[in-house]
């Protein structure tokens, strides 16, 4: 493949800022997007960390940094309810929003999806530019929130009304930086569906697409048509906290004592269909690309063919229908009416089953494996259990009568942790060990790598496997203190300095992994074009890492994704571009 | 590699990108109105004085305004078609008169606003204004954006008739869809805003 002349016709070098700024190159967009979203996700945790001063050892001066908030938000070094409440919205938005999405969908689904269809770029460049310029522009906004006054939004990343309504500006910043990241999402969206639709290589058919791809076009489709109705939404409460209208507010609301001056007439329910339309949506939108990276990763090294391959792909399709109408599970506790909470529980509970077929098929996968224990794998195996956990735990919050006390608590935080944290973050990082090679040249430390793996399962489980606990006691998820305040508490309060404990070592735990990843760039082992003897067409049909363009001649597919240990074979991997003998 | 289907329509899909693209755009479009629609009926519904939208807006006014939309739908079309058949200059008329009847119908749209404000109904009155105010507003903003690209393509863009034909005539029915987008949208504004 090496041999043939560079036929792309763009042969001139272009400028550094055009180059490595604002390009238009998918691959250096798709890095832009996993350093930008590694960002937030580093700062997210810190915020995070500093909540769990305050749950652990509530009312105390944090040691050291403590000074450094200013009076407003933390008066000699102890943090006031209001910072607390920020810290919770902001914490919950930036990981969604800024860090997990973008860098699934974003960082890996860009640099990934071409390549492994065969494709010379996303299907419209600039568009995808545009598209993370949206993405930066929105992060600046959420950012610069903490420095307004009465600081960031405050009223939890679901931003319910009318609380929102009457917060103090940080709400009006994070709608208008929510605006942005929405069409970031929504132009993302439509390149990624138009790409796997219009770009795929000869002979990769449908059915030869990898399951990392089908995963990635779910996503969009769900990215595409359930993020506008929270566009929608925020326009809406945009216009309440603007042009004071009342969409969302009450006739004779009383906010401190006095009737406020609305006209009244709207509906606080209104925003939490519209919310969680998006939002539901949206937990898919976590998930569906880390099944993705965990499905090439157990591929490839177990050295087998994926069990259940079309299962896989009719289940991430059932999901992504059924997703638009499990909503209203969110809501139980608004008294919607038995009839239409019983349809919302028939069909989140439908939707468990293709979840569960995507889980089954992938533990099948491992039977009869010749199974390598590298990093990518640890990682990929790690995320079974832990997503296995983060969704049996959500079986009794799809039923009304389970769910109601559970409502609110820490069981629904440590139930969709597990799927987010040790889940997706795990693939997360199974892909960056994964595709590292490929992207650098380098191969990163199998040593460190391993240290990183089982100090970050330990903690992660220190940190959410007690929130069960606390949860079925009744600790809600909003209390300020931790629950010491609270009479149903105090049975379950020596694990709040067990969880904050685990978050921070789990800080340190990631030590390793940026010392490996950062060294691995310049002092790694040089990796070869396919280090990991894999068949899709990322590793065998272009060199590492990859040209602008790809591909020196447009690749043909002759096989399926996932052709390893083929009877006849001469080697144990099938590329997908190795023509067929005749 | 350079990326294909810019210009030709995949064989098995039968689409180029950029109609594939603009097609998506307006699914997403759809679901942006649709739950703006959706409050719409959720407000109504749980409203025990919502006013008669004929009583309060100008109903002529209104459908003068839906006509000059419709017909500025064909004379979208028309310019395509000229494209089509080859024809720059007739072209370049029916562009422009689409472009003007869309600016007519924001002129109309402004006067209707400024009787209302004249009145004292902004969207804070009732929630009927408010959804009313940014329903048309949000729809007034896509007339702007069809119109800004409309204008460009009638302008600086339409060079590229020249150098490349069969690509500007793509650009012009992506443009084209948009705009049919707009007026379907003015099409369901229409009945519920005034007439229910």
């Amino acid at each position: 493949m090496a041999a043939h002349p560079n036929t792309h016709h763009d042969h001139h070098e272009l400028p550094f800022w055009r180059k490595y700024i604002f390009s238009t190159d998918h691959k250096i967009i798709g890095l832009q997007y996993g350093i930008t979203a590694s960002f937030f996700l580093f700062f997210g945790f810190c915020l995070m960390m500093l909540m769990r001063w305050q749950l652990a050892y509530p009312g105390q001066p944090l040691p050291i940094i403590g000074q450094y908030f200013g009076d407003a938000n933390m008066p000699g070094g102890i943090m006031l309810p209001e910072f607390y409440n920020s810290l919770g919205a902001m914490h919950g938005t930036i990981m969604v929003f800024l860090a997990i999405v973008p860098m699934v969908f974003g960082a890996f689904g860009n640099y990934v999806t071409p390549l492994q269809i065969g494709a010379p770029d996303m299907c419209f460049p600039k568009l995808n530019a545009i598209s993370y310029w949206c993405y930066f522009a929105g992060g600046i906004i959420m950012l610069t929130s903490f420095w307004v006054p009465g600081g960031a939004a405050n009223s939890g990343w679901t931003s319910y009304s009318p609380l929102a309504n009457i917060a103090t500006t940080g709400q009006t910043w994070w709608l208008i930086g929510m605006v942005f990241l929405i069409t970031s999402s929504l132009l993302g969206a439509i390149n990624f569906i138009a790409t796997i639709v219009q770009l795929r290589a000869k002979g990769m058919t449908w059915f030869r697409m990898p399951f990392f791809v089908w995963a990635q076009l779910v996503t969009a489709f769900l990215l595409l048509l359930a993020f506008p109705p929270l566009e929608a939404a925020a326009v809406m409460q945009l216009m309440d906290r603007l042009a004071h209208t009342s969409f969302f507010l009450p006739s004779g609301l009383v906010v401190g004592g006095e009737v406020m001056e609305v006209s009244g007439g709207g509906s606080p329910i209104l925003w939490q269909h519209l919310f969680w339309f998006l939002g539901h949506p949206e937990v898919y939108v976590l998930i569906l690309p880390a099944f993705g990276i965990v499905t090439e990763i157990i591929a490839n090294n177990t050295r087998k063919p994926i069990t259940g391959y079309k299962s896989l792909v009719f289940s991430v399709l059932t999901i992504g229908f059924l997703s638009f109408i499990v909503w209203a599970h969110h809501m139980y506790l608004t008294g919607m009416g038995t009839r239409v909470s019983a349809f919302f529980q028939t069909t989140t509970i439908l939707i468990s089953i293709p979840s569960v077929i995507i889980l089954t098929a992938l533990f099948i996968s491992l039977w009869g494996g010749s199974i390598r224990f590298n990093t990518p794998m640890l990682f990929a195996l790690g995320f079974l259990p832990m997503f296995g956990i983060g969704g049996l735990t959500g079986l009794p919050l799809a039923f009304n009568a389970t769910d109601i006390p559970l409502h609110d608590t820490y069981y629904i935080i440590g139930h969709f942790h597990y799927i987010v944290a040790p889940g997706t973050i795990f693939a997360i990082f199974a892909g960056i060990y994964y595709w590292f090679p490929k992207i650098t040249g380098k191969m990163m430390n199998e040593t460190l790598g391993k240290i990183h793996f089982w100090l970050s399962i330990v903690f992660m489980n220190g940190i959410f496997m007690p929130m069960f606990i606390q949860g079925m006691a009744g600790v809600s998820r909003r209390w300020y203190d931790g629950g010491s305040s609270y009479d149903i508490a105090q049975g379950v309060l020596y694990l709040n300095p067990i969880m904050s404990i685990s978050a921070w070592l789990l800080a340190l735990s990631q030590i390793p992994f940026l010392i490996n990843l950062f060294w691995s760039i310049w002092g790694g082992k040089k990796a070869s074009d396919n280090p990991w003897d894999a068949t899709t067409l990322e590793w065998t049909a272009t060199p590492t890492p990859p040209p602008h363009g790809n591909f020196k001649t447009p690749p043909v597919v002759y096989h399926n994704p996932y052709d390893y240990s083929m009877p006849g074979a001469k080697k144990d991997f099938t590329p997908q571009n190795q023509p067929v003998e005749a | 590699m350079d990326i294909p289907y810019i210009v030709k329509p995949r064989p098995d899909t039968g689409v180029f990108n950029a109609k594939l693209g603009i097609w998506l755009f307006l699914a997403s479009e759809v679901m942006l109105f649709g739950a703006l629609f959706s409050s719409y009926v959720l407000l109504r519904l749980g409203s025990p004085d919502w006013p008669r939208g004929s009583s309060i807006l100008n109903v002529p006014l209104g459908t003068f305004n839906t006509i000059v939309l419709i017909t500025s739908s064909i004379t979208m079309v028309m310019a395509w078609a000229s494209l089509m058949l080859k024809n720059f200059s007739k072209f370049k008329l029916y562009q422009g008169l689409t472009i003007l009847l869309g600016a007519v119908f924001l002129v109309v749209k402004a006067f209707e606003y400024g009787a209302k404000f004249e009145h004292h109904m902004f969207p804070k009155t009732s929630v009927y204004f408010a959804i009313y105010f940014t329903l048309t507003g949000l729809h007034a903003f896509h007339v702007i954006c069809g119109m800004v690209v409309n204008g460009y393509l009638w302008g600086p863009g339409s060079k590229m008739w020249k150098t490349q034909p069969e690509r500007f005539t793509n650009r012009v029915e992506v443009s084209g869809l948009f705009w049919h987008f707009v007026d379907l949208v003015w099409i369901f504004l229409f009945p519920v805003l005034y007439l229910l």
